[in-house]
């Protein structure tokens, strides 16, 4: 196989970020991401009225490690678990063929399936929309469930699909040509943090990862 | 830069790694009801076969089916070449309808590679003669990492006997490469008859072993065995004498039931593949390969997912011939 598959690492939970650029500005520091969490754990129960039928599902990399705190803080508030799973989306991407080959996460279902449960999508960052629909379409491969939200930790804007969060850490308003950062602990083996970078220039991707 | 995927050698460790990691994620998908991705969603796929086969062209059909790529088999029988037209003739022909990748099984070694050299597509070796295999060698690994890696699916350090006619096996020179890779240690088995010539220096380049003698390999003295490849005699490439008679071969050569007995009371973990098709009772008894330690299915099953993996590798990305319109990134720089 030629340089085609340049995979980054065997280990596609670890996506090795670019550094963040030493002018980021920090929008949440670690005490910041923490609240937010906790807030959406109680809007999650909040809506659901309790955990019944209640399934967390991560999108790699940065959403797997939110949905399992987000399961830490429902269990510590209600005295149970919900299953945590994860949902990878790769392959139903509708960008693949505009990048290269990107590294495989693995999708796990909670032992209990999605069929007719409240299933809580949840990634770092909310952007054009379509890492969600092709999450939809990953979950409808995997069943039927009866609710499908969506929880984000930052709402940057910009979607170009009828998609929206049901559950926001942050509204953070950007312009196209800003990068946001999100460093979490576990993944990144750094502060947790969202910050944003760029700007001035216009080196604007204008697309999803 | 075409994407080919011609020999095992054309994988680095990480790229190695990285196919076995997506078809851990392809084969869930084999446990679905509904067993379709859309991943290479308009891309079409020629199964091009100048030889007999059941796992590979199926399998390969099969994985481009539910990536929702058009596959479409050509038999080397039902086309032209039948008719007298050349092998170029017949690939530029294909190529010229647009295809996207070209999976071929060629009885010349070296078909594959000459093929590349005159298509604008994206050429999969599924095995060429006497020469390579590479996506046998990966789906190997792949059972065998699943079966003996542990936790962390690593073949480091393993020992992986491969036994049989080597002189005529692609599948064993693949998995030399691709196991050596992977960090795993080969003993390379075979009745002299069948040892390919010019093993000496190719074995120290390659860093595998060579024995004569199967018995003494199983009972330990080239190092514990972890697994044992057990090779199909290809009668259909032999001329001549390689061996008095068949039972001969199976006395010195094959997995018979006492040889697998004394196996398991040394090693009851040990693995025992076979490619296909198998030579009951030739190179391997129906006792071993209907035994509790025969991982032949998982191969099989694991010839899908393997395969998914690989199509995924080389054509589910941007065309590197073609600037692309993005930076890729990662999920959190640009996110959804």
């Amino acid at each position: 196989m030629s340089a085609a598959a340049q995979p980054s690492s065997a280990r596609p939970e670890n996506p090795g970020p670019s550094p963040v650029p030493a002018d980021a500005r920090a929008v949440m520091a670690s005490s910041d991401v923490s609240r937010a969490l906790r807030r959406i754990a109680h809007e999650i129960l909040e809506g659901n009225r309790g955990t019944d039928g209640l399934v967390v599902m991560g999108i790699p990399s940065r959403g797997v490690q939110l949905a399992r705190r987000l399961g830490a803080v429902i269990e510590e508030v209600e005295g149970t678990s919900v299953p945590i799973g994860s949902l990878d989306v790769t392959m139903q991407r509708d960008d693949l063929r505009r990048q290269p080959v990107r590294p495989v996460a693995r999708t796990q279902v909670p032992p209990g399936g999605v069929d007719g449960k409240v299933v809580v999508l949840v990634d770092d960052v909310l952007y054009s929309g379509r890492t969600i629909r092709a999450a939809l379409e990953a979950l409808a491969e995997l069943g039927r469930p009866r609710i499908v939200r969506l929880a984000v930790l930052v709402d940057r804007g910009h979607r170009e699909l009828p998609i929206r969060a049901d559950h926001v850490g942050k509204n953070l308003p950007t312009s196209s040509s800003e990068r946001v950062h999100v460093r979490l602990a576990e993944v990144d083996g750094e502060e947790d943090s969202v910050k944003i970078s760029g700007g001035k220039t216009t080196d604007a991707t204008g697309e999803e990862a | 830069m075409r994407r080919h995927l011609l020999s095992s050698a054309d994988l680095s460790r990480a790229e190695t790694e990285a196919v076995l990691t997506t078809a851990e994620s392809m084969h869930d998908v084999q446990t679905r009801e509904v067993k379709k991705i859309p991943t290479l969603r308009g891309r079409t796929i020629i199964n091009l076969f100048f030889e007999d086969s059941t796992r590979t062209r199926s399998s390969f059909e099969i994985a481009g089916k539910w990536m929702s790529a058009d596959t479409i088999n050509i038999s080397g029988k039902g086309s032209s070449t039948s008719k007298g037209e050349s092998l170029r003739d017949t690939v530029r022909t294909i190529d010229a309808m647009g295809v996207d990748a070209l999976v071929m099984r060629h009885a010349a070694s070296g078909a594959a590679h000459q093929v590349a050299r005159w298509v604008r597509c994206s050429v999969v070796n599924a095995g060429d003669g006497t020469h390579e295999h590479p996506t046998q060698a990966l789906l190997d690994a792949y059972t065998l990492r699943r079966q003996i890696g542990g936790e962390d699916r690593s073949l480091e350090g393993k020992h992986v006997a491969i036994v049989g006619d080597l002189t005529h096996s692609r599948v064993f020179r693949s998995n030399v490469i691709t196991l050596a890779r992977l960090g795993a240690r080969v003993t390379a088995v075979a009745p002299p008859t069948l040892m390919p010539s010019g093993v000496g220096p190719w074995s120290k380049a390659e860093g595998f072993e060579t024995s004569y003698d199967l018995d003494d390999v199983l009972s330990g003295s080239h190092g514990d065995v972890d697994a044992v490849m057990m090779l199909r005699v290809q009668r259909e490439r032999m001329s001549g004498g390689y061996f008095p008679t068949p039972r001969e071969y199976t006395v010195g050569y094959g997995l018979t039931r006492p040889r697998l007995e004394r196996l398991l009371d040394a090693r009851p973990d040990v693995a025992i593949l076979h490619p296909g098709p198998m030579n009951r009772g030739l190179e391997i008894a129906a006792d071993a390969a209907d035994s509790a330690s025969s991982l032949v299915l998982d191969q099989v099953s694991a010839g899908v997912a393997v395969r998914m993996a690989v199509l995924y590798h080389l054509l589910a990305g941007a065309d590197e011939t073609q600037p692309t319109s993005t930076t890729a990134t990662t999920s959190t720089e640009v996110p959804a």
